[in-house]
């Protein structure tokens, strides 16, 4: 779900955007998570911010991210299965679908789907919190640097390189 | 993981607890045993699988860095399960051991298992107390075996399974009821088993979600049985617990056997009252996994149906996959007391910890 980056053209960047810097980046509400080759498409990462479990996952070149508590009975929802779906609309006849995208939690199977954070079997009621997750190229990254409160992991910002960037609500 | 909104004390009343290897249990059996289970092994009936993509029926997270499986790794239980949620006391019920056609080699590894038991998890973990596996399917053989650990406190219960050769109200499971009254140990009777029938009344489903769902199915043969051959007129201090067998099918049962009984009483002249004064009496229940009705006044309504405040009893099922988590296990919230009730002390007077 690459978006367009947010307004950030009146914030005094801090370091030039050309410095290779290791540091811990709140960009606004934005934490950087990952480089982007870190998380291959099929793969995830568990990320903790701001005292939240969350669970990065590419699936085929796009980044999406979702709580890692099941909305059921709180179960660890990102170290589950990724799977897809097996449909029927009629008796003996059959679908799999959305291979990958859909995530079963470790604990009592709940089928969620990561692109939306709905669960499958109740859609209109169920879903786990899903954050929207942005890709920046290392240039705009480093120079939307701010102090603040650092919660994100720690990264060498580098300008040919791309990063993960999730968008925290406040 | 650690839960922050339970403050109430917690007693886990099913715990599976599991051998690294069968290997495991060779220094609790003879020689002639020992032999038995490395060249043959136990015999058993077909009818219960979990599903591959599911070993051992776990928790994906509950498989221990160690390498071993999930339930055989006392360290991880202690750091998943007991640290992690402070529980005070949990109950251990191997699901092994009991059941199988060689009888004389099911007691031995019955016994072996309760050695093992008590030298590999309640002596080195004291939160955890264990149940006394038996070879059910011999009343006699079994009451040896309570016998051996009757006075143990390491042992708070007996542990049968729902699914017997013939219903446990039948004369030949008595002498296990006997030894247990002597004791004052409560039956536990754990979801499962195979059994001599098929899985349920009317032969064996496909799925197992027909299975798992159906499970109530067995449980309610099971305390038809008991109180329809009067079990508890010939003993009666005996309590029995309900293990995973859900509790939403309990208070409609009660109701429907009472209605029979007024009509077919002559039939069964032991029993001295109401089908549904018995079960009041004599069965707890624990609560996973937890029906989960559509509105939150049904599972208000059952709980007060059920006296769910003297006999409702918390359990996770740990490392199993329906594994219920002590902070959101139940759809509704509870009362104070209730709560307290449901989540420690129902169990702690039932056992006596």
């Amino acid at each position: 779900m690459r978006k367009k980056r947010g307004n950030f053209a009146d914030l005094e960047p801090l370091i030039p955007p050309t410095t290779l810097h290791t540091i811990q980046l709140n960009l606004m509400a934005k934490h950087v998570v990952a480089t982007v080759d870190e998380i291959p498409p099929g793969e995830r990462k568990i990320v903790e911010l701001e005292g939240r479990s969350l669970g990065v996952f590419n699936i085929d070149g796009e980044f999406y991210a979702v709580r890692n508590i099941c909305p059921h009975q709180g179960a660890p929802l990102c170290e589950g299965r990724l799977t897809g779906l097996l449909e029927s609309d009629v008796p003996g006849e059959y679908r799999y679908t959305r291979k990958g995208e859909i995530l079963r939690c470790v604990w009592h199977g709940w089928e969620f789907d990561i692109k939306t954070g709905q669960s499958w079997w109740n859609p209109a009621q169920k879903r786990v919190r899903k954050y929207p997750v942005e890709v920046e190229d290392g240039a705009t990254v480093a120079s939307g640097l701010q102090k603040g409160p650092y919660t994100a992991e720690t990264y060498s910002v580098s300008v040919d390189q791309q990063y993960v960037v999730i968008d925290m609500p406040e | 993981m650690k839960s922050t909104r339970e403050k109430v004390p917690v007693i886990d009343t099913d715990i599976h607890n599991t051998l690294a290897s069968p290997e495991s249990l060779h220094p609790y059996l003879s020689e002639r045993w020992r032999k038995h289970q490395t060249m043959i092994g136990g015999r058993g009936h077909a009818g219960s699988n979990y599903p591959r993509g599911m070993p051992h029926a776990a928790r994906h997270d509950a498989w221990p860095p160690s390498g071993l499986s999930p339930g055989a790794d006392l360290a991880f239980m202690q750091e998943q399960l007991l640290d992690a949620w402070d529980f005070e006391y949990g109950v251990l019920n191997p699901l092994m051991g009991g059941s199988g056609l060689n009888l004389e080699y099911v007691a031995a590894i019955a016994r072996a298992i309760n050695d093992w038991q008590v030298e590999e998890w309640t002596t080195p973990e004291p939160r955890l107390k264990a149940s006394i596996v038996v070879p059910y399917e011999d009343g006699e053989l079994a009451a040896e075996e309570i016998h051996r650990r009757g006075e143990d406190p390491n042992f708070v219960q007996v542990l049968l399974i729902a699914r017997t050769d013939e219903p446990l109200g039948r004369r030949k499971y008595w002498k296990i009821y006997e030894a247990a009254t002597q004791y004052d140990l409560p039956i536990g009777i754990h979801f499962g088993g195979t059994g001599a029938g098929p899985i349920t009344g009317a032969g064996a489903p496909s799925y197992y979600i027909e299975d798992h769902g159906g499970m109530p199915q067995a449980f309610q043969t099971q305390v038809i049985s008991l109180v329809c051959e009067g079990v508890f007129e010939r003993f009666p201090t005996l309590k029995f617990v309900l293990i995973e067998g859900g509790f939403a099918w309990f208070p409609p049962l009660m109701w429907r056997l009472d209605q029979s009984w007024k009509k077919l009483k002559e039939e069964v002249p032991d029993l001295k009252k109401l089908p549904s004064e018995y079960m009041k009496e004599h069965f707890w229940l624990s609560s996973q996994p937890v029906e989960e009705p559509p509105k939150r006044e049904y599972f208000d309504l059952l709980l007060e149906q059920l006296n769910a405040r003297e006999r409702l009893m918390f359990a996770t099922d740990y490392p199993h996959w329906d594994f219920d988590a002590p902070d959101r296990a139940f759809p509704t919230s509870l009362a104070p007391d209730v709560k307290r009730r449901i989540m420690s002390d129902n169990a702690r007077e039932l056992y006596k910890l």
